[in-house]
């Protein structure tokens, strides 16, 4: 049985109330590009987008070698995998050591089915795109009505 | 007491830095560290190109400036970053050979390599018998 404590409680409000600030406004989408590790939620940060043709996925991988990246699709699942690793640091002073370094994985669920043999990846100044075609049976059809 | 000491050394040598308003500029992580030699800056700037990136050393200001172009094809279901302008400034300490400095950017992660005048770099000094 927790006991009833004031400063808890203001310090629970004062945190609940810095949260509903946090949130406000693009601060989520303009964070640090990489963090893996446990505990910092999903990395890499992905974006989705999605037209009558495919889905459209962009990861930020910066300084992660292509080759050392696994994609997986399965069942409407894709799976990014990976590390980057960390140079050798011997015999330094750091002034600042923000990025982060590390094993990741992530699954995104997509919507709808897509065509697994047809995925494509392409890897361009640590930005990873990966093309998911829909699968035949979700893309939208277009049906002509013919007056008699 | 190092960890008194590191931040001493942090404020004297890259206290002061700038960053742009940020609804419209990204603030890139960056690691910093120094070896006898070099200072190293280490950012990551996913999403430039090289013909995009504008590093500027001027009276001792560094500024790393960055520009995004392109972006997926479709509408967004959900995201998670934006990827605009990159945007950071440090103050070097004044021991720095501005001319020597190396810049390589690579797989979206800059590298600035910059050599200490003589000055600033340690001497070890032989003992005579």
């Amino acid at each position: 049985m927790a006991r009833w404590d004031l400063f808890r409680e203001m310090d629970m409000l004062r945190r609940e109330v810095d949260e509903a600030f946090r949130s406000f406004g693009m601060g989520q989408l303009l964070g640090p590009a990489f963090i893996p590790g446990i505990g910092t939620g999903d990395y890499p940060r992905i974006n989705l987008s999605e037209d009558d043709n495919g889905f459209y996925v962009e990861a930020l991988v910066p300084g992660i070698e292509p080759q050392d990246i696994e994609l997986n699709v399965m069942q409407g699942t894709l799976t990014l995998s990976g590390e980057r690793k960390e140079a050798a640091t011997n015999q330094r002073t750091w002034h600042r050591r923000e990025r982060g370094m590390g094993k990741f994985l992530r699954t995104i669920e997509l919507p709808a089915a897509v065509d697994a043999d047809q995925v494509s990846a392409e890897y361009h100044n640590g930005v990873l795109a990966i093309t998911l075609p829909k699968a035949e049976e979700v893309k939208p059809r277009k049906i002509t009505v013919r007056a008699n | 007491m190092a960890n008194k000491e590191m931040v001493s050394r942090e404020n004297t040598s890259l206290a002061r830095e700038g960053v742009r308003a940020p609804d419209t500029y990204v603030r890139p992580a960056v690691d910093i560290f120094e070896t006898d030699e070099n200072l190293t800056l280490v950012a990551d700037l996913p999403g430039v190109a090289k013909e995009d990136l504008d590093i500027n050393l001027e009276r001792g200001i560094l500024t790393i400036k960055g520009a995004v172009k392109g972006g997926a094809p479709g509408k967004a279901v959900f995201r998670e970053f934006t990827l605009g302008n990159y945007f950071r400034q440090f103050q070097l300490p004044d021991e720095i050979d501005a001319e020597k400095t190396a810049a390589e950017l690579k797989k979206g992660v800059l590298t600035l390599t910059m050599p200490k005048s003589a000055a600033a770099k340690p001497r070890r000094i032989e003992i005579k018998h």
